[in-house]
C-alpha cells in the first residue's frame, strides 16, 4: 500500500471516528430540542419518530400558561432566579478570581504554594459531597430557599477555577508591561486596568463563561437548597414536570431548550475570546 | 549637582545582599553604561533608580529630589526594557502617547510630541501598526520613542539590544548614540556586552558581585584597568593575564621567559613581588605585523596552536610561560599551526597587578 493511500485512509478513519463521536454527543441534545416542538404522543411513539410530524409550540405555551393550557409552571420565576444567581455568582467569582489570580501570578507571599494547592484540592471535592454540611449550615443561617444561599455556594465552587485560569493568563503577560506602564506614569492600579486587564481579557472571559455555565446548569446542590419560586432555578424546575405516575416529557424538553438557549447565546457572544482564551498558552509560547 | 546620584545604595533580598553600598554620581546629559557579568547587580541598580525595586539602604537622588520612596511614576524617568515591553493591544501611536495621556496632556500636545518622536526615530509610517506587526528593530525604535516623548530627566536602558541579531545590534547601537546627541538627556544604560559599553559610554561603570570595580571613560578603563577583573572584562579578546614574579628589573613569567619591568612601573614594584602580568593581544604581535611605534619592546617566541583569520587581523592562540595566550597579527599572512613566530610585546602597554589583591600596582 502506498504511503499516500495510507495517509488518506488514516484521514478518512479519523473523520469517521470524529463523526461517530460527534453523533454520540449531539444526538441526545438534538433529541431534546426536537422533542420540545412535538406532542408527548410523538415522543413516546414506537418505533421512534425522529423528525416532528406535527411541529408545535404548544409545549412552550403550556409551560408559560398561555392560551387554554392547564399546566402553569413558574418558568419566569425560575428563569429570573437562575439568571440572578448565575450572573451574581459569576461576577463575584470573576472579581475574586481576578484579584486572586493576579496575586498568585505577581506577588510573592508566605504559604503561596500551599494556599494555591489548597484551592486546587478544594476544586477536586465534588460539590454533592458538601451538600449535607452545607444544608445544615444554611438551614441554621436561614439561607435555605434563598438566592443568596445558592450564590454563596456557587461562588465558592467557582472561585478556585477562576483563580487557577486567570492566574495562568496573568503569568503569560510579561511583568515588564506593568513596569513600563508604571514608569510611564501609571499607578499599579492603573497599570492593571489599562494594560494587564485588557491583555488577560480572553482568559477572564473564558473563566466567566465557565463559571456562568457551572452555576446555570448546576442541579444537585440547587435541588437540596431550594424549595419555592423564591429561589428554585431552571434545572431544579425541570423536576416540576415529574408527577407520581407520569412525566411530561414534552414540557420538560421545552424547558430544557429554555435552559440551553441563554448558555448558547452567551457562548456564541464570547466565542472569539473563548477560543483565544483556551488556546492562549499554546500560541504564545 | 548631579543628574542622578547614588549614595551607599544597598539592595538585599531577605538576608541575601546583592548590591553592597555603591556610590555613583552621574552628570547631566552624561551617557553612563553599567556593565558587568550576569548577577553583578547592574540591572538591579538600574531598577532601583527607576523605582521598580525598593532600596534597602542608602539614598538615590534624581536632580535635586530624594527619590528613595517615590514610585516610578513620580521620578520623571523613562525606561527601555530588554523585551521592549510595548503594549501589545495598542498601536504604535497609542504606545508612544500612553505616558502623555496618563499625565493628562491635551490631545494636541500628545499628537505633536508623538509626531516629533516618530520623526526623530524614523517610525512615522508605522504609527498605525500594532507591535506584533513590527520587526525587532522597529519595536526597539518604538520603545525608544516611548521613552523620549515624555521629555524625562533621564533615560534608563536595560539591555535594550540583547534581543536583536548581531547586525541590527550594531545598527541600533549607532542610533542610540545619535539619539543621545539629538535629545541630550542623561542616560543610564545597562549591558553585559563590553563592546556596547565601550562604544556608547561617556563613562563606564564596571560592576562585579554587587560592587563597583571601576568608573571611568572607556579609554581610561581600557588603558588603566584598576584590577585583573576589569582587565579581563574590558577588551575583546580579553587581556592575557599571566602569573609572574619581579626579579630585579625583570618580570619573570617562567624560568625561561622574562621581560623588563617598564620604566613607568619601576617605582611601583619591589624585588621578589608576586604579580600578574597583563598583556592585551593587540600589544603582543609577530615581528613585522605590529601596530606599535615604540622602542620599548620585549621579544618572545611563540608556537602557533590555532590561527583565526578575522580579515584585517589574525588572532593567534599559543602558550606563554605555560598559560594560554592570544596575540594579534595585523596585516596578516597565512600562518600554519605549529609554526614558531617571534613576537614583540609593547612594554609601554604592559600591565602589572599585585598577585595578592589583584589590583594594579599603579593603583597601589
Amino acid at each position: 500500500m502506498s504511503r499516500a493511500l495510507k495517509r488518506q485512509l488514516r484521514a478518512i478513519g479519523l473523520w469517521v471516528a470524529t463523526f461517530v463521536l460527534m453523533v454520540i454527543m449531539c444526538v441526545p441534545g438534538l433529541w431534546v430540542v426536537l422533542s420540545a416542538f412535538r406532542p408527548n404522543r410523538e415522543i413516546l411513539a414506537k418505533p421512534p419518530i425522529w423528525i416532528p410530524e406535527n411541529p408545535t409550540l404548544n409545549n412552550f405555551a403550556k409551560i408559560f400558561g398561555i392560551g387554554d393550557a392547564q399546566v402553569a409552571i413558574p418558568v419566569l420565576s425560575y428563569f429570573w432566579n437562575s439568571m440572578v444567581i448565575a450572573m451574581t455568582s459569576t461576577i463575584i467569582a470573576l472579581f475574586i478570581g481576578m484579584a486572586g489570580g493576579y496575586a498568585f501570578a505577581r506577588f510573592r507571599f508566605r504559604f503561596k504554594n500551599s494556599i494555591f494547592l489548597g484551592l486546587m484540592l478544594f476544586r477536586a471535592v465534588p460539590g454533592i459531597a458538601l451538600s449535607l454540611p452545607v444544608f445544615i449550615l444554611w438551614s441554621r443561617m436561614g439561607l435555605i430557599d434563598t438566592q443568596m444561599g445558592l450564590i454563596i455556594v456557587y461562588v465558592s465552587l467557582n472561585v478556585p477555577f477562576t483563580i487557577w485560569l486567570i492566574d495562568g493568563f496573568f503569568r503569560q503577560i510579561p511583568i515588564s508591561l506593568s513596569e513600563a506602564a508604571q514608569v510611564d506614569g501609571c499607578t499599579r492600579w492603573q497599570a492593571f486596568w489599562k494594560i494587564e486587564f485588557p491583555l488577560a481579557r480572553s482568559g477572564i472571559a473564558a473563566a466567566g463563561v465557565f463559571a456562568f455555565l457551572t452555576s446555570w446548569n448546576e442541579f444537585a446542590l440547587a435541588s437540596q437548597l431550594t424549595r419555592s419560586t423564591d429561589s428554585k432555578t431552571l434545572p431544579v424546575g425541570l423536576m416540576d414536570f415529574t408527577a407520581q405516575f407520569t412525566i411530561d416529557w414534552a414540557g420538560m424538553c421545552a424547558m430544557a431548550v429554555i435552559i440551553i438557549v441563554p448558555a448558547l447565546i452567551l457562548t456564541f457572544l464570547v466565542q472569539k475570546h473563548l477560543i483565544a482564551g483556551l488556546t492562549f498558552g499554546g500560541v504564545k509560547g | 549637582m548631579s543628574a542622578i546620584s547614588l549614595s551607599k545604595v544597598v539592595k538585599a533580598y531577605g538576608k541575601l545582599e546583592v548590591v553592597h553600598g555603591i556610590d555613583l554620581q552621574i552628570a547631566h546629559n552624561e551617557f553612563v553604561v553599567l556593565v558587568g557579568p550576569s548577577g553583578c547587580g547592574k540591572s538591579t541598580t538600574l531598577r532601583m533608580i527607576a523605582g521598580l525595586e525598593d532600596i534597602t539602604d542608602g539614598d538615590i537622588r534624581i536632580g535635586d529630589r530624594l527619590v528613595n520612596d517615590l514610585p516610578p511614576r513620580k521620578r520623571n524617568i523613562s525606561m527601555v526594557f530588554q523585551n521592549y515591553a510595548l503594549y501589545p493591544h495598542m498601536n504604535v501611536r497609542d504606545n508612544l502617547g500612553f505616558g502623555l495621556k496618563i499625565a493628562g496632556q491635551p490631545p494636541r500636545v500628545i499628537e505633536e510630541r508623538v509626531m516629533e518622536a516618530a520623526e526623530i526615530l524614523g517610525i512615522s509610517e508605522l504609527l498605525e501598526r500594532i507591535p506584533a506587526e513590527l520587526s525587532g528593530g522597529q519595536r526597539q525604535r518604538v520603545a525608544m520613542g516611548r521613552a523620549i516623548v515624555r521629555h524625562p530627566e533621564a533615560f534608563l536602558f536595560d539591555e535594550p539590544l540583547s534581543n536583536l541579531d548581531a547586525k541590527l545590534r550594531v545598527q541600533m547601537r549607532t542610533e542610540i548614540k545619535k539619539l543621545h546627541h539629538k535629545v541630550k538627556t542623561t542616560v543610564v544604560y545597562v549591558t553585559h556586552d563590553q563592546v556596547e559599553a565601550m562604544t556608547l559610554a561617556d563613562r563606564i561603570v564596571i560592576m562585579k558581585d554587587g560592587y563597583i570595580e571601576q568608573v571611568g571613560t572607556p579609554m581610561d578603563v581600557f588603558n588603566h584597568p584598576v584590577n585583573t577583573f576589569v582587565a579581563g572584562f574590558i577588551g575583546s579578546p580579553p587581556m592575557n593575564l599571566i602569573p609572574a614574579r619581579i626579579a630585579g628589573d625583570a618580570v619573570v613569567l617562567s624560568d625561561d621567559v622574562a621581560v623588563p619591568v617598564p620604566d613607568r612601573l619601576k617605582a611601583h614594584v619591589s624585588d621578589g613581588m608576586a604579580v600578574t602580568a597583563g598583556i592585551r593581544p593587540d600589544d603582543m604581535t609577530p615581528v613585522g605585523h605590529g601596530i606599535h611605534d615604540t622602542d620599548q619592546m620585549a621579544a618572545v617566541e611563540l608556537t602557533v596552536e590555532l590561527a583565526e583569520l578575522l580579515g584585517t587581523e589574525t588572532l593567534i592562540y599559543s602558550h606563554l610561560a605555560g598559560h594560554e595566550v592570544q596575540g594579534k597579527m595585523f596585516d596578516p599572512r597565512d600562518v600554519a599551526e605549529g609554526e614558531t613566530l617571534e613576537f614583540r610585546i609593547a612594554l609601554d602597554k604592559l600591565h602589572l597587578f599585585d598577585a595578592q589583591t589583584g589590583r594594579s600596582v599603579r593603583a597601589g
